[in-house]
């Protein structure tokens, strides 16, 4: 398929530049004041190979290139231009992207193909095509929950784990079948049909609370499809694309999971939430406090050292901003003012970064869990808003909590905690927090955006 | 096995193992623009996807591939865009007056 003319050659050293620059794109993305360099590096290798791509002497008509191309960016500009609460959605939807593109590629490979395939190039596409198609099924069922227009709650049944994984089954007998025989074109969409139910049934069972990971996993998949189809193709610049974003998708997905102290097998097929109904009941009788926005604010006024914690909760409710007054309010005071930022914070890995950072939250105040833990006893105030399991020290010393062995910031060490929350009702995965009735814990009831705006109103006023 | 299978597997454990050195190092303040950026580096399938709807070989590849290059395109141009958007919030404290 390869002609080893000049051209040919011009066309491979431009996907060479194009490799080195996006390794160089990843390494400079390691420092934050060295990342934009990172975004212009990838941009410019995309665009050499891209347009080399175009020069390519197997390509008979153009009108089929050029009008998805401008139909691509038509929609790749409004996707770029999401706000920061909607990145983890956007992010889902284009792993679907990638995959579909990845798994359509493959598919037509083998209709283009089919009568001279040989076994293993039959073995390569069919599973090329099972992951990039359950990845996108998969994506865009995470999408959906994350957008909130399907369900957050995991969706489970009995005997789910059995069905899904016979679907699966399914799929790879059917590739199996493939590979003994190319030809045998009828089985062919039956594959893929049945990888697209799989990729939803794989989803669907998985709660909002674990998409940092699935979404993580699920960008994994995306990146080893696009490595696959490389193989396929025989395009290392698809090779070295694919598993750089494999790696990266998977890393962050280990990173995830210890952050919950979960194994990927238990994420994936252990639906989150549903284990514990009843222990939270026999406590009913214990005492909560709660304080209103001015008592909460003439404590933080008298704060030396103030941590705030952000969770989910700051993002639905849009607050990021009213904590960014809050900060400048207390750091005006002379108040040091941190953020305690926990890995699973949010529904995807630096999801608070970056809404702190859309805030104007100097990223320099923003602390990993690791760095932060050890400050708490020398804290005056922790003020918890919107994040609820990541505080929960029911992880550290209730063995029978569906958490037990999670890290978690240890925010009731410090004198005080203040946890802004709509209600007591329990979170989203139903977990009981003890944080909730101990004797430094004061609740401040009400929406995030709104409390924190009355408290910077009291601050204010005091003046 | 195929002689391409072993040079492009080659490439593959290379590329693997330079990501998880190059990622490892990302800080976790930057995980969410990672995620983008890796996102729009590999919609560089992009060129693949020319190719098959260029060949014109039968309206169906000719469909899929397309498609796929809307597809896939969109996540180029939104994953660089996005990943600069995001890049450019980040700053570092003022210094105090």
């Amino acid at each position: 398929m390869i002609h080893a003319s000049a051209l040919q050659q011009y066309l491979d050293f431009a996907y060479i530049v194009a490799v080195v620059l996006f390794i160089l794109s990843l390494k400079w993305l390691s420092s934050p004041r060295t990342a934009r360099w990172g975004v212009i590096g990838g941009e410019i290798g995309a665009a050499l190979a891209v347009g080399a791509t175009l020069y390519n002497p197997e390509l008979v008509q153009y009108k089929w290139i050029i009008i998805p191309l401008i139909i691509g960016a038509g929609v790749g500009i409004p996707l770029g231009m999401v706000k920061m609460t909607a990145v983890p959605q956007r992010t889902a939807l284009s792993h679907a992207f990638g995959a579909a593109s990845a798994a359509m590629i493959g598919i037509a490979e083998y209709y283009v193909n089919t009568a001279h395939l040989t076994r293993f190039e039959m073995g390569e596409i069919a599973l090329e095509v099972i992951i990039g198609s359950l990845t996108f099924t998969g994506s865009l069922i995470a999408a959906g929950k994350l957008q909130e227009i399907l369900p957050q709650r995991p969706i489970v049944y009995r005997g789910q784990n059995i069905v899904s994984l016979a679907i699966l089954a399914a799929a790879l007998a059917l590739a199996v079948v493939l590979v003994v025989n190319p030809v045998q074109a009828a089985l062919f969409p039956a594959m893929v049909g049945i990888a697209l139910v799989f990729g939803i049934m794989l989803v669907t069972p998985i709660g909002g609370a674990d998409m940092p990971t699935v979404i993580s996993l699920l960008n994994s998949y995306a990146g080893f499809s696009a490595a696959l189809l490389g193989f396929v193709l025989n395009s290392k610049v698809l090779v070295v694309a694919g598993a750089l974003d494999g790696s990266s998708g998977f890393i962050l997905s280990v990173i995830m999971c210890k952050a919950m102290n979960r194994s990927f097998t238990n994420v994936m097929f252990g639906a989150f939430g549903q284990v514990q109904a009843g222990g939270a009941k026999e406590k009913e009788d214990r005492i909560v406090r709660s304080a209103t926005a001015e008592e909460a604010a003439s404590i933080l006024e008298a704060a030396n050292k103030v941590v705030i914690v952000p969770g989910y909760g700051m993002a639905v409710a849009q607050a990021q901003h009213k904590v960014r007054e809050l900060y400048d309010t207390l750091t005006k005071r002379g108040v040091d003012v941190q953020f305690a930022i926990h890995p699973v914070a949010g529904r995807m890995p630096g999801h608070m970064n970056v809404l702190l950072a859309e805030a104007d939250v100097p990223y320099d105040h923003l602390k990993e869990m690791d760095d932060i833990n050890g400050d708490f006893p020398q804290v005056d105030v922790a003020l918890v808003i919107g994040a609820n399991d990541v505080t929960n020290p029911a992880a550290k010393t209730d063995k029978s909590s569906p958490i037990y062995g999670m890290p978690v910031l240890d925010v009731e060490k410090s004198h005080t905690v203040m946890v802004i929350k709509r209600s007591m009702n329990p979170g989203f995965a139903g977990i009981d927090n003890p944080l909730y009735y101990m004797d430094n814990t004061l609740m401040l009831f009400g929406d995030a955006k709104a409390f924190v705006s009355n408290i910077v109103k009291e601050l204010g006023g005091a003046h | 096995m195929p002689a391409d299978f072993i040079s492009n597997l080659y490439v593959f454990i290379l590329a693997g193992f330079v990501g998880f050195e190059l990622i490892k190092r990302v800080s976790p303040l930057l995980h969410t623009p990672l995620m983008s950026l890796t996102n729009a580096l590999d919609a560089i399938v992009v060129v693949a996807a020319i190719i098959i709807a260029g060949r014109h070989e039968t309206p169906l590849t000719t469909t899929l591939g397309a498609v796929a290059v809307a597809a896939s395109f969109s996540n180029m141009v939104g994953g660089f865009l996005i990943t600069d958007r995001m890049l450019r919030m980040f700053k570092t404290g003022r210094p105090k007056k």
